[in-house]
């Protein structure tokens, strides 16, 4: 998996920082070092532009992946590291973000857009591929999500604005039923495109409050009795 | 008899049959409705009102549509997938019926980014295939999407829309069969200009027989200007203007009469195509040459039902 971030600009990043004169910056070895906007070189380009502006950064840290917990021996570590911070600046996608929150009470902001999952199709070009709809229906058109590269996320396509293997909303984007199409041709499998497909049942996905999943883990080990 | 509308009558009784659109004002004027239904109301069997085209707010469909009917007109309302959800797009059906309006045209709309709000969230909860299924399911199986039961008759004239010059070109008649399947009852297709390719289309559909299962109305688009027909031709995704038409407009003296011409011309091409059973003119901000085409293609008057 790979999320796709961005970085936000200097001035966003200014006014989130309100009062705070002193922050300390957060990276993440993973996915942002190779999108190029979190890792250890960002970082420390960050920490330069800040002090430009007269902000003082405490401290810089890269996080291995920062979207998996620290473990416990560790969180007192990080905390000491931030030091004398009034904020904490972190440069990973919003999964980093939220995980730094549960590591200090201070306040966590992002200095990063995360714009979505997505691959990496060509060396430094990223292409979202999932909106995480919750219903896969991959298998239903030849591996290319129509939500995700239909710009009308039309479930029966194309519309009529498909000109040239190109979508009408920007001629320099790929008209993603072109995609299904070509490919549903050569599997074999085009007479399933005649079928009118279900409606979507969105409940799965953005349709109020967080999802949850839980999966059965094994109880923590019990510690050998005493005498 | 599906719905009684006056579009319905009028191609069941195997008359070549005349729709044309109205573009609603940036207002919440009656009267600029009224006005149009005025002027050219003599002129087609039944009037489009577009939906929030391109994605520019105005004065609803559904409202537009309604204000018509009180004029004794026979009104279009078009419904797109991109401003409302299944909720809100079913629950305007009702209103429409109850509000008299006897045909509804189903789209997906163009995407927001072409509009007054293209920071808009779309919403494409549902696709224009599947809004006509679901309007076809209220009218006929008197059923919600949901399953429950729709506690009245819902008497509806169904549309869909096609671009026969879209892409794939191979699958445009089997995704227009799609339409048909999911029940639409007629066709507005897309501003017809090439018109040889046209007709290869309409041999595709017919071949598969479905010009006896859909009334296939050829979207006209009066030509005002050569600006106008240069725009589409590099703009409108999906249009597709010869250069040799462009030629004919910058060579007349007069552009508009060249203009007329050609739309005349064009009609009188695809009232000669087998399936054919129709035309939808569209000429939103020039509504009032919609009589002077009818009149001077002997498509006048039209026929009272
Ligand atoms: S169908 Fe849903 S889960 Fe599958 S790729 Fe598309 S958005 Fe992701
Ligand atoms: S042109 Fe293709 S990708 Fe774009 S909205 Fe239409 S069907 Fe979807």
């Amino acid at each position: 998996m790979k999320s796709v971030t961005r970085q936000k600009n200097l001035e966003e990043i200014i006014r989130m920082l309100g009062k705070a004169r002193k922050v300390s910056l957060v990276g993440c070895g993973t996915c942002p070092t190779m999108a190029e906007t979190g890792g250890l070189r960002e970082v420390e380009e960050m920490a330069r532009a800040l002090e430009e502006r007269e902000v003082t950064v405490a401290s810089t840290t890269v996080l291995p992946v920062a979207c998996e917990p620290l473990p416990d021996e560790a969180r007192n570590g990080f905390r000491s590291l931030l030091g004398e911070a009034q904020a904490v600046l972190v440069l990973s996608c919003s999964l980093g973000v939220r995980m730094v929150s549960d590591y200090t009470d201070l306040a966590v902001l992002p200095a990063l857009d995360t714009l979505f999952i997505g691959r990496e199709a060509e060396p430094g070009f990223f292409v979202e591929e999932c909106a995480q709809c919750g219903d896969c229906l991959l298998g239903d058109y030849a591996g290319i999500c129509p939500i995700v590269h239909c710009a009308k996320s039309l479930f029966n396509g194309p519309c009529g604005g498909s000109v040239d293997g190109k979508c009408e909303v920007d001629p320099g984007l790929p008209c993603g039923w072109q995609l299904i199409y070509d490919r549903m041709k050569a599997l074999g499998r085009l007479e399933e495109l005649s079928v009118i497909r279900p409606y979507k049942d969105w409940s799965k996905s953005l349709s109020g409050g967080a999802r949850r999943m839980r999966i059965p883990v094994p109880p923590p080990e019990k510690k050998s009795e005493e005498g | 008899m599906k719905s009684g509308s006056n579009l319905e009558k009028v191609l069941e009784a195997g008359h070549f049959a005349v729709t044309a659109e109205i573009g609603p004002p940036k207002s919440a004027s009656a009267r600029v409705i009224e006005a149009k239904g005025e002027q050219i109301g003599h002129a087609a069997d039944a009037f489009n009102v577009t939906d929030h085209q391109t994605g520019v707010v105005r004065l609803c469909s559904l409202a537009a549509c309604a204000i018509l009917r009180r004029m004794g007109l026979d009104a279009v309302m078009q419904m797109l997938c991109r401003d409302a959800n299944r909720i809100r797009l079913q629950g305007d059906v009702l209103g429409a019926v109850a509000l008299g309006i006897r045909n509804i045209l189903c789209l997906s709309g163009d995407h927001v980014k072409f509009g007054n709000h293209p920071e808009a969230k779309r919403v494409f909860d549902i696709d224009s295939v599947q809004l006509v299924k679901a309007v076809k399911d209220m009218r006929d199986e008197r059923k919600f999407i949901c399953g429950e039961e729709v506690g009245s008759e819902v008497p509806l004239f169904i549309g869909a829309v096609e671009n026969p010059y879209a892409d794939p070109f191979e699958f445009r008649a089997a995704r227009l069969a799609k339409k048909v399947e999911a029940g639409a009852d007629f066709i507005q297709t897309q501003a017809v200009y090439d018109v040889p390719k046209f007709r290869r289309w309409m041999e595709e559909v017919c071949a598969v027989g479905l010009d006896k299962k859909v009334h296939i109305l050829a979207g006209i688009i009066p030509v005002k200007s050569v600006g106008m027909a240069r725009y589409m031709q590099r703009y409108v995704s999906g249009v597709e203007v010869p250069d040799e038409m462009i030629r004919r407009l910058e060579g007349a003296k007069d552009v508009r009469e060249e203009g007329i011409r050609i739309i005349l011309e064009i009609i009188e091409e695809v009232k000669e195509i087998p399936g054919v059973h129709g035309i939808h003119v569209q000429a939103v901000g020039w509504e009032e040459v919609v009589p002077e085409i009818m009149e001077r293609a002997g498509l006048l008057p039209r026929p009272v039902l």
